[in-house]
């Protein structure tokens, strides 16, 4: 295995991620901190309750998991399209690599990026409420396992895509309203028995659900499903990647 | 003379059926400068692509240094430097470390000595601090070649290095690669500049429409099909060809007073003597004679016209 040149990648990506980090960074930040405002502090009292919780600190999990799912797409998907965008991709086809290093490369960097968002606004959140985490090291583990099956299906997209339309076309179009029918801001049990048996086909309800659980103890499906569906998304990702470079798609002509 | 590049019966078709390159069969020897010589869309571009794993190969087989391009990949790769013909850089991102993400692309440990040396060989050392977007045309070029450089390649593929560069840089650039060639690296060139290839190439070989037309040492192919000329002048204007030399197929210039013979290097009897005495016997006093030969132009144009009417293309 090339790890100098998943080494290469990753650093190169990091460095990128550096260079325009009000608008990598500082963005996604901010919105979640608006989320926090506005949902938290201005509506949140006013809303009762869930299960013992109060609203303030139940949309806490929901905002990080959401930032980080769009993230962890928009930086990988951006991640390898700019090199195609810049005809430079004759480089990574033409280097002594394989998808499998190419893969690490751009999504560990996509998810790295994503993760530390994702931690700024978890520290940032405890200024808006009282937080307790009561499983902490599934938490990180939910969290940085999320980052990277999302890193990979923006790997996907970015490859797909054609051009800046079609790059934003799948996360904003699919991904930001499954995220946010999957329970980011409520909890599945108030919805109608209709809508929760519908919500069950999202498979985001079952990462926000796992991760609010081991903020609170309290899940609307069991926690094992959210690790299954994390486990089966992020295999089919990889064997997709895996076909893609094997054949060639979108990347050789 | 070992064998580095070794194609055989390469074959490339694209989805639609385009056939663009039709079994090409080419070995280029370790330590040369081959150029590949072509019109547009002759199938240069796509030969290298298929060889440094840009394109997919329909059929055939390609080896670099004994190693497979499909099986052992990495081998290969590792071994070949890609200079591509479109300058395509990541725009915002600074010349050195460019130059060392590929060298990290190509597993190769960092060395700064390495970079620095390759920059200052090809004049970019000042700029190395500079973002790609900055740079003129010249320098961009000059870094695709750096970071091809940068992982020291035995095999290097140029490809159209000098097209659209000022006349200035073109030479720079025959002097970088005549540089190269004497530290032992094998150099593969497409262009569509027959002066280039004149210039510095060992070997030539042409290729039209996917095929190769004919590989050759480049002075043997110019000694071989090379026609010579022989241009007479005279002390008077004149407005036709005497009658006396109506056996020679001359050619009278614009001006009236060149008279333009063309004979085949290879013949046993030029016809010179013979010419200069009937010329001398017509009248006609000579002031000056030239002798040129057939560039290497000329010869490439009269293949592929040749192929074209023989319908081998």
């Amino acid at each position: 295995m090339n790890k100098i040149a998943i080494g290469t990648i990753y650093r190169s990506e990091i460095l990128r991620f550096l260079r325009t980090l009000t608008q990598s960074f500082l963005s996604p930040v901010l919105s979640a901190m608006l989320y926090f405002i506005v949902f938290g502090a201005a509506i949140g009292p006013r809303v009762q309750e869930i299960g013992g919780v109060s609203y303030g600190q139940f949309i806490v999990p929901g905002i990080i998991m959401l930032t980080v799912m769009t993230q962890s797409i928009s930086n990988a998907a951006f991640g390898i399209f700019f090199p195609k965008f810049t005809r430079t991709t004759y480089e990574l086809l033409s280097a002594p690599v394989d998808f499998f290093e190419i893969m690490c490369g751009y999504v560990g960097a996509a998810a790295t990026k994503s993760l530390s968002i994702g931690l700024v606004i978890l520290v940032a959140a405890n200024f808006f409420v009282d937080l307790q985490i009561e499983y902490p090291i599934i938490m990180v583990l939910l969290l940085v396992l999320t980052c990277i099956c999302f890193a990979l299906f923006g790997f996907i997209i970015g490859i797909w895509a054609n051009n800046f339309e079609q790059l934003q076309v799948i996360p904003l179009m699919l991904v930001t309203p499954l995220v946010f029918l999957g329970g980011s801001f409520y909890s599945l049990k108030d919805l109608p028995p209709v809508w929760q048996t519908i919500t069950l086909f999202n498979p985001v309800s079952y990462l926000i659900s796992g991760f609010r659980w081991t903020f609170f103890g309290q899940a609307d499906v069991p926690v094992v499903y959210s690790l299954l569906a994390l486990g089966i998304f992020s295999l089919g990702c990889i064997i997709m990647i895996w076909w893609i470079f094997r054949t060639g798609w979108r990347l050789r002509t | 003379m070992t064998v580095i590049v070794d194609i055989q019966n390469l074959r490339k078709s694209y989805a639609d059926g385009f056939e663009a390159l039709k079994g090409v069969t080419l070995q280029i020897n370790k330590g040369e400068i081959f150029a590949l010589l072509g019109p547009n869309g002759a199938g240069k571009t796509t030969l290298i692509s298929v060889i440094c794993g840009i394109s997919n190969l329909t059929s055939g087989t390609v080896t670099v240094d004994g190693f497979d391009i499909i099986r052992d990949f990495r081998a290969a790769r590792s071994i070949i430097g890609l200079v591509p013909q479109d300058v395509t850089l990541e725009p915002f991102g600074r010349v050195k470390n460019t130059v060392r993400f590929s060298r990290g692309l190509f597993g190769q440990t960092a060395n700064e000595a390495h970079v620095e040396i390759i920059l200052r060989k090809l004049s970019l050392w000042d700029k190395r601090d500079n973002q790609c977007n900055q740079l003129s045309g010249g320098m961009k070029r000059r870094t695709l070649i750096a970071k091809a450089l940068s992982h020291e390649p035995k095999v290097l593929f140029l490809d159209e290095p000098t097209a659209g560069v000022d006349v200035e840089l073109r030479r720079d650039m025959w002097q970088t690669v005549a540089e190269l060639k004497a530290t032992g690296v094998t150099i593969i060139l497409t262009t569509h500049y027959i002066e280039e290839a004149e210039a510095m190439a060992d070997r030539v070989g042409v290729i039209a429409q996917g095929k190769m037309l004919l590989v050759e040492e480049k002075h043997k192919l110019m000694q071989q099909l090379g026609q010579k000329q022989v241009e007479i002048q005279l002390d008077q204007q004149i407005t036709r060809i005497p009658d006396g030399l109506s056996d020679y197929s001359l050619e009278l210039g614009m001006d009236g007073y060149t008279l333009v013979y063309t004979y085949d290097s290879r013949g046993h009897r030029t016809g010179i003597t013979k010419l200069l005495n009937d010329v001398a016997s017509s009248g006609l006093v000579l002031r000056d004679l030239k002798t040129r030969q057939s560039s290497l132009e000329d010869i490439f144009v009269g293949l592929v016209e040749k192929a074209e009417q023989r319908g081998n293309v």
